[in-house]
């Protein structure tokens, strides 16, 4: 009497390796080749980071296109629950000729239980086609380079003149999440060159009218506010994983504090900074480049560091600034263009002049000259009082 | 023809509003201090007592931070432009 289907399956699942979830996850970027074995439509709703997808159906057709022809090489198979993949595994074993290869016990469903990591692919919905087809139709950006945006983290620090016209950009080209940190209230001052906040919203937290300002233009992007001032108490926790900071703070305490702790986290900055008619922008990428200790080894003392509340700024600058600024967080994430790396870009608004200067990596850099790996964990985070340096400073 | 030096704002008061001065010399420790002889508010700004740079201040020769030339001592040409540059918060 033939066996019955339940009998095959549970043969064959007794003769495939079968390996853990756990097993499977600690050893993801070791060499594993990681085989998703299940539908499109299943792989569109999730699947696990790093994963190559060949439905079981096309498996003996398509499977060298997708993990290669190594027949020695380490491959997990995996599906919604074990079955599936441990037939496939027998397949790859028994009739491809893959010596070394496993069905992961339990599939993604016990994978997902564990709270591991699964990454979503973006399926543009009908409406965001429309949105971003200007985006669409650029080369440089395209359907991949969209999908960047909108799976990118970006933090802007101010949510003031230079965060203002970068958070309504990056909300407008779709990036995913937009983190704001302020803890300020809109003042009637501001609405000269503050351009996300409105005077209805004076008096309102920066942060819950930036939010709103937003979500008005593109309600795809998801605002994370943060209505607090960066120090060294809460950095690290506010910035790490993020993908690209946007700085546009008004004062050196807090810049040199960023720098320190991007640096050691190796997140990229898009620094700006204004004053009167005067621009100054960089990107400071972590041991790619200078960082902003390379380019300013000492803030200047607090006499000949003039705030913009004391000096005034014309209104139209923050705006020319930060779109730069804007524009360099679009270029980061979708990997367009020559980023102002190791360049500092200087615009004078009453000549109407831009002028270049090189900015060189500083081999005795206190900072960035350290490797980032030999920084021990218990210096993460710990940074001196950065008020009481700069006023020192000079 | 001399050299331009350039100006930022926050300096521009302690040279009668102007944002770029052209001075002689030849080399950009020399420019500098045909500098300061015009306007002499601006050598404490820039220089300690002993005339070196401050460490705040940037120097910059045709684009290149004089720290990676020969400092001071970085020669300089007619028509060459050395701008200076503090640090900014603004934003």
């Amino acid at each position: 009497m033939s066996p019955t289907g339940a009998e095959v399956i549970r043969k064959i699942r007794s003769e495939v390796e079968e390996v853990d979830p756990a097993d499977v996850k600690s050893h993801l970027g070791n060499g594993i080749v990681l085989l998703d074995v299940r539908e499109s439509e299943e792989w569109d709703a999730g699947h696990i980071p790093g994963a190559k997808h060949v439905a079981r159906g096309f498996l003996e057709s398509r499977v060298e296109g997708a993990i290669g022809s190594d027949r020695s090489q380490r491959v997990v198979i995996y599906c919604a629950s074990g079955q599936r993949s441990a037939l496939a595994a027998n397949t790859l074993k028994h009739l491809l000729g893959y010596e070394n290869v496993a069905s992961m016990n339990g599939g993604i469903t016990l994978w997902k239980d564990r709270g591991y990591e699964v990454e979503k692919p973006v399926v543009l919905t009908p409406q965001q086609r429309d949105r971003y087809s200007r985006h669409l139709l650029v080369p440089e950006i395209g359907l991949e380079g969209q999908t960047k945006l909108l799976n990118a983290k970006v933090l802007l620090l101010g949510a003031g003149g230079l965060g203002s016209p970068t958070a309504l950009y990056l909300a407008a080209a779709g990036v995913g999440t937009l983190g704001v940190v302020d803890d300020d209230e809109v003042d009637l001052s501001n609405l000269q060159r503050q351009v996300i906040h409105t005077t209805d919203r004076i008096g309102t937290p920066k942060v819950d009218s930036a939010e709103i300002a937003i979500n008005g233009i593109n309600p795809d992007v998801k605002v994370v506010k943060y209505k607090t001032r960066l120090d060294a108490s809460n950095i690290m926790e506010i910035i790490e994983g993020y993908d690209v900071i946007v700085d546009g703070v008004d004062n050196f305490p807090t810049r040199y504090l960023l720098n320190d702790a991007t640096v050691r986290l190796d997140i990229p900055v898009v620094s700006a900074s204004i004053l009167g008619f005067d621009g100054q922008l960089s990107v400071f990428k972590p041991h790619d480049g200078p960082c902003y200790r390379c380019l300013y080894p000492v803030p200047p003392p607090a006499e000949l560091a003039p705030s913009c509340g004391a000096n005034g700024v014309l209104g139209v600058l923050p705006g020319t600034m930060g779109l730069l600024q804007a524009t360099e967080v679009v270029k980061l994430i979708v990997g367009a263009g020559e980023p102002l790396v190791g360049r500092l870009l200087l615009y004078e608004a009453l000549g109407a002049t831009f002028t270049e200067l090189k900015v060189r990596r500083d081999p005795e850099c206190p900072i960035c000259s350290i490797d980032p790996s030999e920084i021990d964990e218990s210096q993460m985070g710990v940074f001196p009082d950065y008020e009481a340096f700069c006023a020192a400073a000079g | 023809m001399g050299v331009t030096v350039k100006l930022p704002t926050q300096l521009r008061d302690a040279a009668g509003g102007s944002s770029a001065v052209t001075v002689e010399g030849g080399t950009v420790g020399e420019a500098l201090n045909g500098l300061y002889s015009e306007h002499a508010e601006l050598r404490e700004r820039i220089a300690d007592g002993d005339g070196s740079l401050r460490r705040f201040v940037n120097v910059y020769l045709k684009g290149e931070d004089i720290r990676f030339l020969d400092g001071l001592d970085t020669e300089v040409a007619d028509g060459d432009e050395v701008t200076i540059l503090p640090a900014v918060a603004g934003g």
